[in-house]
């Protein structure tokens, strides 16, 4: 075996080993701790908690490429209650009166094309100021925050249209629409990450910068649009999120942006960029979902959930330190 | 005769499938200078971090003095006088000269506060003997890299240095520097202080060097008296052949202009900058660093906006934009600094090759990685770049492997002209001569190439025509039959011909 293949494998593996472990520990702690007579890998069970992890998994494939271009978005949260509240408050303005159940698809339009121009605008900032994406982003968290506050106050905005709800908890060969439009989202960021030139240049332009560039790679560009991408991605979520519940508050999507960077650090993807896979991402999603569910099942509450994925995202971390410098250290000639 | 400062005996060190050392025995005497050569990967590095006690040997043993030492960390290798000065610098760019210089030892008053008088007392009594221009308060991000240098040796200097390691030291000097830096080093020697000197650059070796040790792939060649030895001789002792370093001019007939610049200036930079590049020629830019060569060839490939002058592709005039701009044109660049501007070191050595123009590949949305592995399998046997395969890592491969995917990056996009910058900086002696070669035989094949280079044979080896640069501009153009090693001096150095030196 070359040096550094066991680190490496163990390395895209760990994540799904987790996500055994988690499933095999859940099952067993909750025969005793559980208050339900219901197993805890019940398939129903397992199909809801597909269904729970669209909203943050589908901004994660986002996430995914805006980390490994080496960039952040701390925004996601804030454009995902702007989508949210376009959405709904979209299909009631007068002008769109006439156009019945058609007023769906368009209000659907309308949220997608706001996040990605928020999306947009971060890049496009970050592309002409040369200013750190974390910052930029940090700015607009603040600032598309305040456009929420500023619509409504702190009422929340609300409107059902049943026809939408329908669509939304339909499921087809037993998923459920926010599923599908989950699985959707990851296989089509998963072919652009891995098949198509933009993916391939977004490795390069978060591994070396400079050598992209000088490899003719117009890295502004690309980085705004990856923004877009995750700008839309954030809408997207809050669309197939909102158009079953029918009412955002303003406070809707705080914190979203530290679970999805959570997620997609567990899934393996490097903060420094250059490095990360769309598949690990997939499972980082599902690991912090099962974790919130298992510890649910066993009867803990949200706080000590919180403490727990934190803890183990430190671990993670610093296993993945150990697991490198001993990858480096065979290499060491 | 005295004892050695230093002595290695029989040392072993292996790592998973790889015997890094095996068996190297030399000693340091106390005043000698002492060069360790060998090629990129013969075990110079390995060894040095054996003595700085990173690395502990598998057998063997290391004396200092007549007393076995064994090192168990960096910190117990410089409580025992093992100092090195290393070729990449780690200075804290924040923060003073004499802040750097006692980081982590700072003076100390009650109550834990910085004893800044003591501190500065005390750094600017070792400048002093350094004779630099700069006072322990200066920031050292304001220094230059030559002076940021003299801060890692005055560094070295605070503690009772019995052996000092110098690992490639000139490796960004100006030839002014360089000479500081040889008087820092007879200061040290008259002081009786052992010196390992690390260095790739033959005319040094025999300039400051009393012995030289040889290792190649882990095992030790010899030590011979520097005196007694010549540059052919050493380089056979690392190679286990010769190298060639004759003189080239083409034979063949020199093709169109294919790249004419004139009256180029830009701002403080370079001015009034005017030469050609035919098709089928080698033009060397030969000069001190920050004579303004790079920042001609960052222009050209539209890295930097001229604030002057013509540029002509094939007689006609372009202007340059962007990177992606010169690309179009047919202007490649393989950079000075290989790892941080020309590679991604964690993508594939297919990927590498074919990045500037896996755009032009693809097939629909999708790239097209047959047609990149054809690419690359024709320049890795064209260029005889030895990798397992497409998959390895670039941050892999040695510094010539890595330097060929460069070249074969840009040669598989056929471009009009070839600028490279630095072509051997930091390759061993092997792959640069193959390097040398791969240049010539490309101006054969009617390609224009601009080489810029800081060493001299080189630049002679080479060019077919040498531009000697001087502080931004160019002194004087010199054909392969008129250019010989003082007059090419002479004109990088300010001189006009027929002045003395």
């Amino acid at each position: 075996m070359k040096p550094g293949t066991l680190s490496k494998s163990l390395k895209s593996g760990a994540i799904w080993g987790f996500i055994v472990l988690e499933l095999i520990f859940f099952s067993i702690a909750g025969e005793f701790l559980s208050l339900s007579d219901k197993a805890f890998m019940d398939w129903e069970n397992m199909l809801l908690l597909l269904k729970q992890s669209a909203p943050i998994g589908i901004i994660a494939m986002g996430m995914t490429i805006v980390m490994v271009n080496g960039n952040i978005d701390l925004s996601v949260g804030a454009t995902f209650a702007i989508a949210a509240i376009v959405l709904l408050d979209s299909m009631t303005w007068p002008i769109f009166a006439g156009l019945g159940d058609w007023v769906i698809p368009v209000a659907w339009l309308l949220a997608l094309a706001v996040g990605a121009m928020l999306g947009a605008l971060n890049g496009f900032i970050v592309w002409k100021t040369g200013v750190d994406a974390f910052i930029v982003t940090l700015g607009s968290m603040l600032g598309y925050r305040g456009i929420v506050f500023m619509f409504n106050g702190e009422q929340p905005t609300s409107h059902l249209n049943w026809t939408l709800v329908d669509f939304a908890e339909a499921e087809f060969l037993g998923l459920a629409t926010a599923s599908w439009f989950l699985l959707g989202v990851t296989l089509v960021i998963w072919f652009v990450m891995a098949k198509t030139v933009h993916g391939r240049n977004a490795y390069a332009i978060g591994d070396n910068r400079e050598a992209a560039v000088n490899a003719g790679i117009r890295v502004g560009p690309h980085m705004m649009i990856n923004f877009a991408i995750i700008g839309f991605l954030a809408a997207l979520s809050a669309v197939v999120f909102y158009s079953e519940s029918g009412s955002v508050n303003p406070n809707d999507g705080q914190l979203y942006e530290l679970w999805v960077i959570t997620a997609v650090v567990l899934g393996g993807t490097k903060i420094t960029g250059g490095a990360g896979s769309v598949i690990g991402t997939f499972g980082g999603v599902i690991a912090i979902q099962l974790l919130r569910k298992g510890l649910g099942h066993i009867g803990a509450d949200t706080s000590t959930v919180n403490l727990v994925i934190g803890l183990i995202l430190i671990a993670v971390l610093i296993l993945d330190r150990q697991l490198n410098v001993k990858g480096k250290e065979e290499l060491k000639v | 005769m005295s004892d050695p400062v230093l002595r290695l005996e029989g040392i072993v060190k292996t790592f998973p499938g790889v015997r890094a050392l095996d068996g190297v025995s030399f000693s340091v005497m106390p005043g000698e200078v002492h060069a360790l050569m060998g090629e990129n990967g013969a075990g110079k590095s390995t060894l040095m971090k054996v003595l700085g006690g990173i690395h502990q040997p598998n057998e063997g043993h290391i004396f200092m003095g007549d007393e076995k030492a064994v090192m168990a960390g960096p910190l117990e290798a410089k409580a025992k006088g093992i100092v090195f000065i290393h070729q990449e610098l780690s200075l804290a760019e924040e923060l003073s000269v004499a802040e750097n210089i006692y980081l982590g030892e700072l003076p100390r008053k009650s109550f834990g506060r910085v004893d800044w008088s003591t501190l500065e007392e005390n750094t600017n009594t070792i400048l002093k003997k350094l004779n630099v221009g700069f006072d322990a308060t200066t920031r050292v991000g304001d220094l230059s890299i030559a002076n940021q240098q003299m801060v890692e040796i005055a560094r070295a200097l605070t503690v009772d240095a019995k052996a000092v390691i110098f690992d490639e030291p000139t490796a960004s000097l100006t030839d002014a520097e360089k000479s500081v830096l040889f008087d820092v080093i007879a200061d040290l020697k008259a002081d009786g202080v052992g010196i390992i000197y690390i260095s790739h650059r033959m005319e040094e070796i025999f300039k400051i060097t009393d012995r030289i040790s040889v290792l190649r792939d882990g095992q030790y060649q010899g030590t011979v008296n520097t005196r007694d030895s010549n540059e052919e001789s050493v380089t056979q002792m690392m190679i286990g052949r010769k190298l060639d370093l004759s003189r080239n001019a083409s034979h063949h007939e020199l093709g169109d202009v294919a790249l004419e610049v004139r009256g180029l200036s830009c701002g403080k930079l370079y001015s009034d900058i005017s030469f050609e590049v035919r098709r089928g020629e080698v033009v060397g830019f030969y000069g001190l660093v920050g004579a303004g060569r790079t920042e001609i060839a960052e222009t050209l490939f539209g890295l930097r906006d001229p604030s002057g002058g013509q540029i002509l592709l094939n007689g006609e005039e372009v202007r340059i934009s962007s990177p992606a701009d010169a690309i179009a044109r047919g202007i490649s660049l393989v950079p000075e600094d290989r790892k941080g501007q020309g590679l991604v070191l964690g993508m594939n050595c297919r990927d590498n090759m074919t990045l500037p123009q896996v755009d032009d590949l693809k097939a629909g949305p999708f790239v097209a990685e047959g047609a990149e592995i054809a690419i690359f399998d024709q320049y890795r046997d064209r260029l005889d770049i030895r990798t397992p395969g497409w998959k390895q890592q670039v941050g892999n491969l040695s510094g010539g492997n890595q330097q060929k995917i460069v070249i074969g990056k840009w040669l598989s996009m056929h471009p009009n002209v070839l600028i490279v910058d630095e072509p051997t900086r930091g390759i061993d002696v092997g792959s640069k001569s193959e390097i040398h070669k791969l240049l010539r035989e490309l101006a054969a094949q009617g390609y224009a190439v601009m080489v810029i280079s800081s060493e001299m044979p080189e630049v002679l080896h080479v060019s077919d025509r040498t531009v000697a640069m001087y502080s931004g501009q160019i002194m004087r153009t010199f054909t392969s039959d008129e250019v010989t090693e003082d007059n090419l001096i002479q004109a990088i150095s300010g001189i006009k011909s027929g002045q003395a030196a």
